[in-house]
C-alpha cells in the first residue's frame, strides 16, 4: 500500500460515556487511540476496562442512551460519526463485520444456520438465491466445516460451541469486509476447540488481506495471536506492546496481569496479585 | 464458638462411576482415590464429563453404577446422608448464577445452618465472612451489589460455614478475570491449610490445576485417561497423546501449527 492512502481505521481520542447515576456522563473509554493498518491488533483489558465498548463505538453499536465522541474515527478516510445511519448500517456487516463472544446467545434460535448466512450476504449485495446458496456453502467450506450443507440445515441449538463460532465467523465473512472485530471470539470455547477457530481465523485474515481488531481478556493468547496489542485500563490505553515483546511490558499494571497467572511448570505460592494503584486511573 | 466436628482430615474413593443421562453415558467406569488431605484435580474439555463426577459425588447427578466412600480417622457418613452433605461440599462456576438474587449475604449464609440446625448462626456468619476476606460491611447485600470475585468468595463461605473437610470446587475461578483469580485461588489455598480440607477441584485449565493440586486425573469423553503427579505434568512427563494435545493447547496459538 502506498504511504498517501489513509489507514484502514484511524481512531483518535475516543469517548464513549453512558448517564451516570446523579446526572452527569461516566466516560467508560476515555480517549483511546490507534491506527490500524491490515494487520492483527489486540485489545486486551479486564472486565470493565472498555474494552468491548471501544470495538462497539467503531461498529456502531454502543447502547442507545451511549454517548460517542472522537477526534476522529474514520474508516478508509470516511468519518463514521458523521455519516448518515444508512451509510453506517451499510459499512456494518458489510464492510466491517464483528464476532460476538458467544455463538449460543449471538445466533438467531429460530433460523437455520444457512438462513442466517445467507441474509447477510442478501442484506449487502444483490445476488440471486441460487448464488447466495452456493456462496453459503463455500463460506462454511472456508471454515473448515466437513459437511457445509448438513450444517447449514441445522440450526443454532443442534450444533457445539466451536461449531457456531465457525458458522458465525462465515456470516461475518461472507460479505467480504476489510475490517473484523472479534470480541472474544474464542472465551467461550475449549482450549482445543480454540486453536482451530484461531487458526481458521488467522488463515482467512491472512488470505483476504483483512484488519482484525482481536478483544480479549487472554493477554498471553493475543500475544501469541496478533502483532501489536493494546493493554487497557479503565478505559485508557496504558501501554502498547508489540507481539513478542510481551517480557518488555512496562506497565506495572501489564506486568501484575502477566505475573498474577498460575503457569505449568512454574511452583509460586501464594501467587502474587494485582496491587491496583490510585495513579493507574489518572 | 464450638467447632461442629472433629477436624480430622477425611479422603474420598470413587470406585466405578457410571452416570448416564438417558442413553447417554455421561461418565464411564471412572475410579480415583483421593486421600485425607490431598488436593486431587480433574482435568477435561467440556463435554468429558469432569463436572458430572462432581455433582455425582455429592448427589447431584444419579449414579447407575459405582461407589462412593468416605475414608480417614474420624465419622464417616454414608453418601446421601445429610451428615454426608455436610461434611462434603461444593463451590460451583458460576458466581453469577449459583447465588439467590434475590437474598441477601446474611440470608444466604444462613440458610445451610438452618437446614443442618446449627445454633449461633450470628457469630458463624460473621466468622465465616472474615475468613474470605470479606468486611461485615457485605452482609446486608444482595449478590448483583457484588463483583465477581466476592460473589465467589460468598460462595465459597457458604460452602465453608458447615465445617465441612471435604470441598468440591467445579471451575471456581473461570468466570473471573485473570487478577481476580490469583485471589481466590490464594484464598483457596490459605483455607485448605488453616482447615486442613481436602479439595477436589475440576478444571479445563492446566496451570490452575498443577498450582493447587498434587494430582490429577485427565478425563476425555467419560473415561479416564491417565492418572497424573502435577509435577510430572509441569516436567512434561506425561504418557498419553490426549494429554499432550491438552498441554500443546494450553501453551497458546502457534503460528508454526497453523499450516
Amino acid at each position: 500500500m502506498s504511504q498517501n492512502t489513509p489507514p484502514l481505521l484511524q481512531v483518535d481520542d475516543l469517548r464513549v460515556a453512558y448517564p451516570g447515576r446523579e446526572g452527569g456522563w461516566r466516560e467508560v473509554v476515555r480517549g483511546v487511540s490507534f491506527d490500524l493498518s491490515r494487520e492483527r491488533l489486540a485489545i486486551v483489558g479486564e472486565s470493565g476496562s472498555g474494552k468491548s465498548q471501544t470495538g462497539r463505538a467503531i461498529m456502531g453499536l454502543t447502547a442507545p442512551g451511549g454517548r460517542v465522541t472522537a477526534g476522529q474515527l474514520r474508516f478508509r478516510g470516511m468519518d463514521l460519526l458523521g455519516c448518515a445511519a444508512a451509510e453506517r448500517r451499510a459499512l456494518r456487516g458489510g464492510r466491517i463485520a464483528m464476532v460476538l463472544q458467544d455463538p449460543k446467545f449471538s445466533l438467531n434460535p429460530v433460523a437455520t444456520i444457512g438462513a442466517q448466512i445467507a441474509e447477510t450476504l442478501r442484506s449487502h449485495q444483490r445476488v440471486s438465491r441460487a448464488e447466495a446458496r452456493e456462496r453459503t456453502m463455500a463460506a462454511l467450506a472456508d471454515v473448515q466445516i466437513d459437511n457445509p450443507a448438513r450444517v447449514a440445515a441445522l440450526y443454532p441449538h443442534e450444533v457445539s460451541g466451536g461449531m457456531g463460532q465457525r458458522a458465525m465467523i462465515a456470516m461475518m465473512l461472507i460479505a467480504g469486509p476489510d475490517l473484523l472485530i472479534a470480541d472474544e471470539p474464542t472465551s467461550a470455547l475449549d482450549v482445543t476447540v480454540q486453536l482451530q477457530v484461531l487458526r481458521i481465523l488467522d488463515r482467512l485474515v491472512e488470505q483476504r488481506g483483512m484488519g482484525l481488531i482481536f478483544i480479549s481478556h487472554d493477554l498471553r493468547l493475543v500475544s501469541s495471536f496478533c502483532d501489536r496489542v493494546l493493554v487497557m485500563y479503565a478505559g485508557r490505553v496504558v501501554e502498547e506492546l508489540s507481539s513478542g515483546r510481551l517480557h518488555e511490558a512496562k506497565h506495572p499494571y501489564t506486568r501484575g496481569l502477566l505475573n498474577c497467572l498460575p503457569q505449568l511448570g512454574a511452583s509460586r505460592h501464594p501467587l502474587p496479585v494485582l496491587e491496583r494503584q490510585a495513579e493507574w486511573l489518572l | 464458638m464450638r467447632p461442629l466436628a472433629s477436624a480430622s482430615a477425611l479422603g474420598l474413593t470413587a470406585d466405578g462411576l457410571r452416570v448416564e443421562f438417558g442413553q447417554f453415558v455421561a461418565v464411564d467406569g471412572l475410579s480415583f482415590e483421593v486421600k485425607p488431605g490431598e488436593s486431587f484435580g480433574i482435568v477435561g474439555e467440556s463435554g468429558s464429563g469432569k463436572s458430572t463426577v462432581l455433582r455425582a459425588l455429592c448427589g447431584l447427578a444419579p449414579l447407575v453404577a459405582g461407589t462412593v466412600v468416605l475414608t480417614g480417622e474420624s465419622e464417616r457418613p454414608a453418601p446421601g446422608s445429610k451428615a454426608f452433605r455436610r461434611r462434603v461440599q461444593m463451590v460451583f462456576q458460576d458466581p453469577y448464577g449459583s447465588l439467590h438474587p434475590r437474598q441477601t449475604v446474611d440470608r444466604i449464609l444462613a440458610e445451610p445452618l438452618a437446614i443442618h440446625g446449627i445454633a449461633d448462626a450470628e457469630a458463624r456468619i460473621e466468622q465465616s465472612l472474615a475468613e474470605v476476606g470479606l468486611a461485615d460491611g457485605f452482609r446486608f447485600r444482595y449478590p448483583h451489589q457484588l463483583s465477581g470475585g466476592q460473589r465467589q468468595r460468598i460462595a465459597i463461605a457458604r460452602a465453608l460455614i458447615l465445617e465441612p473437610q471435604i470441598l468440591l470446587l467445579d471451575e471456581p475461578t473461570s468466570a473471573l478475570d485473570a487478577s481476580v483469580q490469583a485471589e481466590v485461588l490464594n484464598l483457596l489455598e490459605t483455607l485448605r491449610e488453616r482447615r486442613r480440607l481436602t479439595f477436589i477441584l475440576v478444571s479445563h485449565d492446566l496451570a490452575v490445576v498443577t498450582h493447587l493440586c498434587g494430582r490429577l486425573l485427565v478425563m476425555h469423553q467419560g473415561q479416564p485417561v491417565e492418572e497424573l503427579a502435577a509435577a510430572d505434568l509441569a516436567s512434561h512427563r506425561v504418557q498419553a497423546d490426549y494429554t499432550r494435545s491438552l498441554m500443546l493447547a494450553s501453551a497458546g496459538f502457534q503460528r508454526d501449527n497453523a499450516v
